[in-house]
């Protein structure tokens, strides 16, 4: 295979990681807190989808708004019963939280599915794209995560710039006092990011399981830690930082395994977030804060 | 005054060490007396090497408040450095003891060394960046250790990372398989040598925190810029704290590892390091009683609840996170001081009545 | 220096040293110190010295650059221009805690306690450096370690009475009143055996009898233990009653160095500063 065939690869794979990061950037952003249970929201969106396409028949649009829309709704009661009450709390006990949601997700999708994987069909029906006389060959698949993810980036983007909820998230991420006492509603700003974030992993999860199609309650669980240093490595709490670290992270992750080691790609892909963050100790587009003294 | 102070800290350590001790005599001979199945004979050493593991984690985690998670990586360094140390040492060390002793050792030494190593690059980063490059730094240490071959020939002891290069001669014969992980480990661990282990990590942390290392490591805690402002130097300590912490996890490892007669490096992923860590925080932080005691517990748990079947792991994670919202919020809080409030004096009103 | 006002008081080095001073090394020797924030100047032209048993006062309006001179001197931020010399030797490039054994320490102007440890063991926190026992020895708790946490104990304590803080030797620090905690700070700088302690507002939030407590208390630490002290502080009574040298700065620059009653008399102080006050 060539270069470039790698490198659309690489993006397609880390245009996932950059919408499953961009969920984990958002809620540190303003909750700051480390949401593990996000990977598995992931999961159970692209079980929510593979239901619908696969017992009910339904076309994979429907599939794909229900997975949301599950998502979406999951997001929100997540944020209420359980990270909600612990506001202001250690983030430690936040985290340990997140952590048993993370379980309870991944225990309860195996008991409804069992833990046999599930043969995901894929969402697109577009022929793969040959050119260059068959020097490079971009599925079908590809093509739609990588316009997805640029369709979202903007989306994004355009929300956080010019609306009034995309403002106020602005102005909660920077000092959630100062929003406040501005009269911002902080928890219905943070119940709405957790939306966002999770409506997001929907997507991803549907993206995820049509390119590599196996479908286990622990699916969600590796590419949700990869996101996580994607995240970071993009600098944690900025938006374009998580869609440039998902995508570098995508790139670094098919380069190691095409031209240096197929076995040590993990290692690798985390010894340059390592390097990273010793160069730049707050992500490539993150802001670095004094602590005052 | 003074001897009041330091008779407390005697007290409350002395209340550790007895628990423990208690505890083992009491299992050991059950388990001498046939009274335990054979599963609960399983739980044994597991139950000692997460004890050391969540004490070792929380010296890092609630003493020098750096969040790490990656223990389970040096875990993993100890069990493959002890099980290797203890192959190469069989019919040259006569007792079994001694060469699980010496595996543990070593495999504690190769850890600390290793810690220290990564402790240079990482310890210059703090609070959730230093948490993700040790997630980091566990990853790639399960993904080399699954990935290396060591073995023995007639030529003596080979070591590489593909299969290429590992050629064994005559005589041949595999420790470490690659991704297959090490298998016809001869099986050294014993309950009391999990229970030395305990006694040996509690020794160390509990003597380190009430010692002026201790006192530094909790300052820098506290407040890092006050702490180097009284001529503490701030990352020497958190090296102490993250190389003592490893070298205990690496001995747990090698324990741990010695224990099944196969094992393999994804036992050391980033879920046992998060499951060392929920022992830690449930047990409190800073609190090694609390470490000893919910590793037991949360140990045991999921394991007892076998007979729930599918339905244990879902229990088990909503017991994570009422236990949560019921020690650390405010509201749940309230309300459970309302209705206890109620009940006591529910109570309170039949006692009258009755005395009436 | 060109535009300071004309009745700035240059004031020769070493004179005003206290008499038992004269001719000793100073503690403090700062030479035209000067730190800037990406362009925008923060302290400019800063000259101090300060003798081994003098009580000096640093004052100057809100944002004149106070905290950021602490910092200079304490190596927490590291100058754009100029030296910082602690008992005769260059802090340059050196990190905060290697400042600090060259006897200097400090308190903070949000106090900065180990809030989760006892005041015995914030103070114990302090003499690190002075106790000298081995890793290994408090691991084993050899005899050393006894002899040596027995004498740190004895150490701590009569430094927690000399500020009567005796009676609340074992209780948590964060859990003290405010008044306590800005004492127990100090006694935590003094167990650090320094030759000068740095106070930053050693009196906010107290009362007028505390305050009058604290400056009684501050000649105190200067006679007992034959050290500097150099003191930021808003409260005037405090500055004029205490200090023996006071400089003044405003906008990052010395406006005005010398004794309280030449500073109290100073118009460019009086504008600067004071003036305020008499309005009042």
């Amino acid at each position: 295979m060539s270069f470039l065939q790698y490198l659309i690869n690489g993006i397609s794979i880390g245009a996932v990681y950059a919408i499953i990061a961009l969920g984990y950037t958002m809620v540190y952003g303003i909750a700051k807190m480390l949401n593990f249970a996000h990977g598995d929201v992931i999961m159970v969106g692209a079980y929510a989808s593979y239901c619908v396409t696969s017992y009910l028949g339904l076309p994979a649009i429907v599939s794909i708004l229900v997975a949301v829309a599950v998502c979406t709704l999951l997001g929100i009661v997540i944020e209420g019963l359980a990270y909600k009450p612990l506001r202001g709390t250690p983030s430690l006990a936040v985290l340990i939280t997140a952590i048993g949601v993370s379980y309870f997700l991944q225990n309860a999708a195996q008991l409804i599915f069992g833990s046999a994987p599930k043969n995901f069909k894929s969402i697109v029906s577009m022929k793969a794209l040959t050119l260059f006389g068959g020097g490079l060959t971009i599925t079908g698949e590809v093509l739609v995560t990588i316009v997805v993810c640029v369709a979202i980036m903007v989306g994004l983007t355009l929300f956080t710039s010019r609306t009034r909820m995309g403002k106020a998230m602005r102005a909660v991420s920077e000092d959630r006092a100062a929003a406040q006492l501005m009269g911002i509603n902080v928890n219905q700003t943070i119940s709405v990011t957790f939306a966002i974030g999770s409506a997001l992993a929907a997507v991803a999860g549907v993206l995820l399981c049509s390119t590599v199609p196996t479908l286990m309650p622990t699916t969600g669980a590796m590419p949700g830690i990869r996101a996580f240093t994607a995240a970071v490595f993009g600098g944690i709490g900025s938006i374009p930082g998580a869609m440039l670290g998902g995508i570098l992270l995508g790139i670094i992750e098919t380069f190691s395994k095409a031209y240096i080691s197929t076995q040590f790609s993990d290692a690798i892909v985390f010894s340059v977030l390592i390097i990273i963050l010793l160069v730049k100790p707050a992500g490539l587009l993150g802001k670095q804060i004094q602590e005052k003294v | 005054m003074k001897k009041l102070l330091k008779n407390k800290t005697v007290l409350a350590n002395a209340r550790i060490y007895l628990l423990v001790t208690l505890g083992f005599v009491v299992m050991f001979f059950m388990n001498n007396a046939g009274m335990l199945s054979s599963s609960w004979k399983g739980y044994l050493v597991p139950i000692c090497v997460y004890i050391s593991l969540a004490v070792s984690l929380n010296l890092l985690v609630g003493i020098c408040g750096e969040l790490s998670l990656g223990h389970a990586g040096f875990m993993g360094i100890g069990a493959f450095t002890g099980i290797v140390i203890a192959a190469l040492l069989k019919g040259k060390v006569e007792s079994d003891f001694l060469r699980l002793l010496i595996a543990m050792v070593g495999g504690g030494i190769l850890s600390g060394i290793l810690g220290f190593l990564i402790g240079i690059p990482v310890l210059r980063l703090r609070g959730d960046y230093l948490a993700i490059v040790t997630l980091a730094f566990g990853e790639i240490m399960k993904n080399i250790i699954g990935n290396l071959y060591a073995g023995t020939d007639n030529n003596g002891f080979h070591m590489a990372v593909t299969t290429t290069k590992m050629a064994l001669g005559d005589g041949g014969k595999y420790i470490i398989n690659g991704p297959m992980g090490a298998t016809g480990v001869q099986k050294l661990a014993t309950f009391p040598m999990g229970f030395l282990l305990v006694l040996f990590t509690l020794f160390v942390v509990l003597n380190l925190v009430n010692s002026k290392e201790g006192r530094a490591i909790k300052a820098v805690r506290d407040n890092r810029i006050a702490a180097e402002s009284v001529g503490i130097n701030v990352t020497a300590f958190r090296m102490k704290a993250f190389v003592v912490s490893a070298v205990l996890a690496g001995m747990a490892g090698a324990l741990f590892g010695l224990n099944y007669s196969s094992i393999t490096a994804s036992k050391f992923n980033f879920n046992t390091s998060i499951n060392i860590l929920v022992f830690v925080v449930m047990g409190g932080m800073g609190n090694i009683l609390g470490s000893v005691i919910s590793a037991t517990v949360l140990y045991v748990l999921p394991e007892a609840m076998r007979s729930l079947e599918d339905y244990r792991l879902i229990l088990y994670a909503v017991v994570l996170i009422l236990v949560m919202l019921f020690t650390w919020s405010p509201k749940v809080k309230e309300k459970v001081a309302i209705v206890s409030d109620k009940f006591s004096r529910m109570f309170k009103k039949k006692e009258v009545e009755t005395n009436g | 220096m060109a535009d300071y006002p004309k009745n700035v008081i240059q004031v020769p080095t070493y004179n005003l040293f206290r008499e038992q001073d004269a001719g000793k090394l100073p503690v403090l020797d700062v030479r035209n110190l000067g730190i800037d924030f990406g362009g925008l100047t923060a302290v400019d032209s800063f000259n101090i010295t300060i003798g081994p048993t003098e009580i000096a006062g640093l004052i100057g309006p809100n944002g004149a650059g106070k905290t950021t001179i602490f910092n200079l001197l304490t190596g927490v931020y590291q100058p754009t221009r100029g030296s910082v010399l602690v008992n005769g030797i260059d802090i340059k490039g050196m990190p905060v805690h290697k400042v600090n054994k060259l006897g200097i320490a400090r308190t903070f102007q949000n106090i900065r306690l180990f809030s989760e440890m006892t005041a015995l063991d914030n103070v114990k926190v302090g003499m690190h450096n002075e106790i000298k026992c081995s890793f290994i020895a408090s691991l084993l708790r050899l005899p050393s370690y006894y002899r040596a946490e027995a004498a740190a104990n004895m150490k701590a304590m009569e430094l927690l009475d000399f500020m009567g803080l005796g009676d609340v030797a074992d209780k948590k620090a964060g859990s003290l009143p405010y008044g306590v905690q800005r004492r127990l700070e100090i006694v935590r700088a003094l167990a650090t055996n320094p030759s000068i302690i740095l106070l930053d507002e050693p009196a906010a939030g107290m009362n007028p009898s505390e305050t009058a407590e604290l400056m009684h208390q501050i000649r105190r630490i200067r006679d007992t233990f034959h050290i500097a002290i150099f003191l930021i502080e808003h409260d005037m009574n405090l500055v004029m009653n205490v200090c023996e040298t006071i400089a003044v700065v405003n906008y990052g620059k010395i406006i005005c160095k010398g004794t309280p009653e030449q500073v109290r008399q100073n118009p460019a102080v009086i504008e600067a500063y004071l003036g305020k006050e008499d309005n009042d």
